[in-house]
């Protein structure tokens, strides 16, 4: 039975890392790429005596997350201890939130698996809570198995982490990573995470099961590690779900499992069997007291929650008429949003305008030169400047180009270089008629062809004057000055 | 001058008035350690040399009239739980033996910067757990009253330290009652603070909802000097409570007439030694003719009190000692292959076995399809407790008990039946549960042993228990001498 | 339904416990003692109650979100059983984390 005749069941469990200075139960350094053990203090490191005093900014961006997510948020919470034990957790619990997260029962919406690929598809999201990272092991071998000792690392123990758990609503692998995407693009919005996936700043398991498309009862599902990218996401997923389909076309059964996914081999193996699950005896933490979230503390914060993605969509294609496709590519990224809006509000043109300058020349040079949209030396008012340039009639648009990718490596005044390199418009008949004569006396058989009423040719005659002005001359007075000679 | 019998407010004068240097009293504090150690066993270290120099110190600033308090350079010895930078922190166990705190805990902090000498760690039941000090894992301490007998526990080693004259004040930790059952069977003061009014950060804990810093003194004036010096919040402890500084000593000496003393009468019969219900009863004739009024009160879940604490402090405990697993401090098995048998063995050879009976109820009670059963009851009851307790409190000042159900028994006479040992906490733990302050003040003796009387206040009123706790004191007459060790 | 010794030696695996056999049967009893005394607490009432894990009447206590120093590195490292250069080292790791 060929993988269609099964849906794929996607829940994913997603761990970000908040963006906070500090720790988020002690005071140690959050920063990345630190020495071994450099920033680790009695409390991180679990030393006997020592207590946690949670960090607000983490509740705080707990908070916006859940609201970022359509959540609800708990009136009282509080934290518990998640018992196991591992060398690179220091106190043999995980502070952690086990009946009451901070934030609970919202949604993301993403495009779904339609023939037409144009509905949008709300994805429960179960939970969000706040926990403390571990420590990171290096293993002396190639792998884990191989070792034959492991070295720890406690400088990532106490990072705030939020655990983001989605309902089982994902029904691809396509699916599942436009979910990530959004998600990640969420959380960057909010400012809540860097998610960084090549730092483990944001991190997914997923859990997969299959049933026969009409059965309503849930398979047996395993659970999936090991993901360091959307990509390996999305591949993995389709890997396992192709294995569970091979296992029950053989009529075996799915076994409850973790596995993890080998980038190398491009398979899902097996890690550990879910029936020697832990039992993780939690209980409320005596060292941290209780949580009580009033609403006008979650007030506070919303206020503080920035235009979401969709929202500026919606409003770039209704209040500034830009096109569906540039709405949706600008708005997906907080800074290229931002960045957009300043060049709207300085430049008095159309924003249809600055759409096409963002995601032609702008996004062309981002890419080519590969610096973040935060350092682009081009501020949103030479942005303006060389637009307003071309309207004036002061550059012609080609002219405009070259002056464009000067002001982004330079962070020059557009007008002085302008000035600077003579690159105005000539508008002015007296100057152009002698390069106009010129170019008639040059190509005879063009301009056989012109008077013969073939009247394209008189492109071709204009691209040849703007060429030889090196695309100084004013097109439209060039087109009335041959149409003047050639009688037209 | 013979120093070693004055109380600490005593010496206090004769240091400010420089009649006696810190040195001096050290000395005589540490030549009385070195005299009855090799009996009593109260200390698991004693740093005689950082004790003396701390000594100097102090002597120099007082002479450039820079004295940081009162207390500077009286003597203190501090329970092997409590963190101390430079000095071993070993929790009376195998698995901490070299383990040596990168970090002073906050109260030491606190005696520190107030100039105190801290001659030294003392014994105690491993990690707290225990009635008797025997629970130790490097050796038991006696008790000076009768050397056959236990001092009591978990602070065994800070009780018979100050009866026996070895420091003036010590502090301890109480966790259902590990200040206040020592300090019984050791004929001294010993007070539990209200939860969260002594920060618990360096406190090794045994179970954190229920730990606290506690005093044990000579009388109850030091308690309250002692107390004044280490109460105040902490930012570094969430539990911390923010309250306004109280001179506690100058709240001695206010009259108890009117004042209210209830006696629960749960607390009597059962277990209770009769001597030791008669000696309650005759303390509170002495309270009456102070003008008090006493009264009988009847709390019901008191009797549930002792499983309770039998359910949640295991369960607290079985997660705070899972950090003894070798892998970034203290005793490591070193022959293990495997992390998982280094955990393991670590954590078997390590631990005593009082220690893993406790981390094993713990386990069970939270292991899944048990924690509502008992863990979860178990939080409930507290609920209960907690709530008519605080209703006695609404008209009774303060509640008067046993502390313990008998004199101090003989080493080696419980050890084999756990069941029994914990009874002896079994008037103590409610004060844990509930988070109020008590205090144990000596009230009679029994075949040649001090019994205690309990007194129990309102939540963040120790100016009022210390009071009427003085009061008590100064009127019974009853002035337990130093014991009279070798 | 008392607790046998395979019982302990399994919630003592749960612990992270080496028993001896002795160890094991000696706390089944012991266990078993205990357990049978805090059973009492069946008989409280308790509908309607909610539980107690903390006594102090405290909520939202939080630090800022600043930095403070660290230990040294080779403070951090002072109690380690085994270290190599700036980490601490441990035997191998057969298990996958969580
Ligand atoms: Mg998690
Ligand atoms: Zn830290």
């Amino acid at each position: 039975m060929p993988l269609e005749d099964y849906e794929i069941i996607i829940g994913l469990e997603v761990h970000a890392e908040l963006k906070t200075e500090s720790k988020v139960f002690c005071g140690c350094s959050t920063k990345f790429g630190a020495q071994p053990n450099s920033q680790v203090c009695p409390v991180c490191l679990g030393l006997p005596g020592t207590l946690p005093v949670l960090n607000k900014r983490a509740l705080e961006l707990t908070i916006l997350a859940g609201l970022a997510l359509n959540c609800k948020i708990a009136e009282h919470t509080g934290f518990d201890r998640k018992q196991y034990f591992y060398p690179d957790l220091p106190k043999g619990y995980q502070i952690s939130q086990f009946d009451r997260p901070i934030c609970y029962d919202g949604f993301i919406e993403i495009l779904a698996d339609d023939r037409d690929g144009n509905e949008v598809k709300r994805v429960g999201i179960n939970r969000v809570h706040l926990e403390e990272e571990s420590g990171k092991s290096v293993h002396s071998g190639t792998g884990i198995l191989d070792s034959s000792y492991s070295l720890l690392d406690y400088n990532r123990s106490g990072i705030p982490l939020i655990e983001i758990v989605s309902e089982p609503d994902l029904r691809s692998p396509q699916e599942a990573r436009r979910f990530l995407e959004e998600l990640k693009r969420l959380l960057e919005y909010t400012g809540v995470s860097d998610c960084k996936m090549e730092e483990g700043s944001l991190r997914c398991d997923a859990n997969v099961s299959l049933r026969k498309r009409g059965e309503t009862r849930f398979g047996v599902k395993c659970e999936i590690k090991n993901m360091n990218s959307f990509r390996a996401v999305e591949a993995a997923i389709l890997h396992e779900a192709e294995r569970q389909a091979e296992l029950l076309d053989a009529g075996e059964q799915v076994e409850p499992q973790t596995r993890g996914w080998d980038e190398l081999t491009g398979t899902t193996v097996f890690m550990r069997s879910k029936e020697s699950s832990s039992d993780y005896r939690y209980l409320p933490d005596p060292d941290l007291v209780d949580l009580v979230i009033d609403a006008g503390m979650v007030e506070a914060l919303r206020e503080n929650l920035p235009e979401m993605p969709g929202q500026k969509r919606r409003r770039y294609v209704e209040e500034l008429k830009i096109p569906e496709y540039d709405a949706e590519l600008i708005s997906g990224s907080r800074n290229l949003a931002e960045y957009f809006e300043s060049v709207v509000a300085v430049y008095n043109g159309p924003a249809k305008i600055v759409s096409n300058w963002v995601m032609g020349e702008f996004l062309r040079l981002i890419n080519q030169e590969k610096v973040e949209i935060e350092d682009a030396k081009i501020s949103p008012e030479e942005f303006a400047a060389v637009l307003r340039l071309v309207d004036n009639g002061t550059i012609s648009g080609s002219v405009a180009k070259g002056v464009f990718e000067e002001v982004f490596r330079t962070g020059e005044d557009p007008e002085s270089i302008v000035k600077r390199q003579g690159l105005a418009q000539i508008s002015d008949a007296d100057e152009l008629s002698a390069v106009v004569d010129g170019i008639i006396e040059a190509n005879p058989k063009a301009v056989e062809d012109v008077k013969s009423g073939n009247h394209k040719a008189i492109g071709f005659l204009v691209g040849q004057v703007m060429k030889e002005t090196k695309g100084q001359a004013n097109p439209k007075v060039v087109n009335q000055l041959l149409r003047d000679r050639l009688g037209l | 001058m013979e120093l070693i019998s004055k109380p600490v407010h005593e010496l206090i004068d004769l240091l400010e008035t420089r009649a006696i240097s810190s040195e001096e009293l050290v000395g005589q504090y540490l030549d009385r350690i070195e005299q009855v150690e090799p009996t009593i066993k109260a200390f698991i270290t004693v740093d005689r040399e950082g004790a003396l120099e701390a000594a100097r110190a102090v002597d120099e600033s007082r002479r450039d009239g820079k004295a940081p308090s009162r207390l500077a350079g009286i003597p203190v010895a501090v329970k092997d739980n409590i963190c101390t930078k430079g000095m071993a922190t070993t929790c009376a166990s195998e698995i901490l033996k070299d383990f040596v705190s990168p970090y002073d805990a906050y109260v030491i902090e606190r005696l520190r910067s107030a100039g105190m000498i801290i001659v030294g760690k003392t014994n105690m039941d491993e990690f707290a757990m225990g009635s008797s000090t025997e629970n130790s894992a490097f050796f038991p301490t006696r008790n000076p009253w009768d050397l056959d007998r236990v001092p009591g526990g978990s602070s065994g080693g800070s009780a018979a330290a100050v009866a026996s004259g070895e420091v003036p004040v010590a502090l301890g930790s109480d966790t259902g009652g590990s200040v206040r059952t020592p300090a019984s069977y050791c004929g001294v003061v010993g007070l539990k603070p209200t939860y969260g009014l002594v920060s618990r950060y360096g406190l090794v804990p045994y179970a954190s909802s229920l730990d606290q810093v506690g005093i044990l003194a000579g009388n109850v004036r030091d308690c309250a000097i002692m107390l004044g010096a280490i109460a105040g919040h902490d930012p570094r402890d969430s539990t911390s409570v923010k309250t306004e500084r109280v001179d506690y000593e100058a709240r001695l000496y206010n009259d108890i007439a009117g004042r209210v003393v209830g006696i629960p009468r749960e607390c009597f019969g059962g277990p209770i030694d009769p001597h030791v219900t008669e000696s309650v009863y005759a303390a509170t004739k002495t309270l009456e003719r102070l003008g008090a009024r006493v009264q009988e009160v009847s709390i019901p879940t008191l009797q549930y009190a002792l499983a309770v604490y039998y359910v949640i402090g295991p369960a607290e405990a079985s997660a705070s000692l899972a950090r003894y697993d070798g892998v970034a401090f203290g005793y490591r098995y070193k022959q293990a292959e495997d992390s998982v048998s280094m955990f393991m063995e670590t954590r078997g050879r390590g631990l005593g076995p009082e220690v893993k009976r406790r981390i094993l109820i713990g386990t069970y009670v939270l292991s899944e399809g048990n924690y509502d059963r008992y863990f979860r009851k178990a939080m409930q009851v507290r609920t209960l407790i907690k709530k008519e307790f605080e209703q006695a409190l609404e008209h009774c000042d303060v509640l008067v008990t046993p502390t313990t159900p008998t004199v101090a028994f003989r080493l080696g006479e419980k050890t084999d039946d756990p069941m029994s040992m914990y009874m002896s906490d079994m008037c103590t733990v409610v004060a844990n549960l509930a988070g109020v302050p008590a205090v144990s003040v000596p009230c009679a003796k029994h075949e040649g042993c001090p019994i205690g009387l309990q007194l129990i206040g309102r939540s963040l009123d120790e100016a009022l228990l210390l009071n009427i706790a003085y009061a008590y004191e100064q009127a019974s007459g009853f002035e337990i001498e130093k014991a009279s060790v070798v | 339904m008392a607790l046998t010794a395979d019982d302990v030696n399994q919630i003592a695996r749960l612990a992270r416990l080496s028993l001896s056999e002795n160890e094991a049967e000696s706390f089944a009893g012991s266990l078993n003692g205990i357990l049978d005394y805090v059973q009492k607490i069946d008989e409280v009432d308790t509908g309607g109650v909610e539980p107690t894990s903390r006594v102090a009447r405290l909520s939202n206590v939080v630090r800022e979100d600043r930095v403070e120093p660290s230990l040294s590195t080779e403070e951090a490292l002072s109690n380690a059983p085994d270290k190599s250069g700036e980490y601490f080292r441990v035997p191998r790791v057969l298990e996958i984390n969580e």
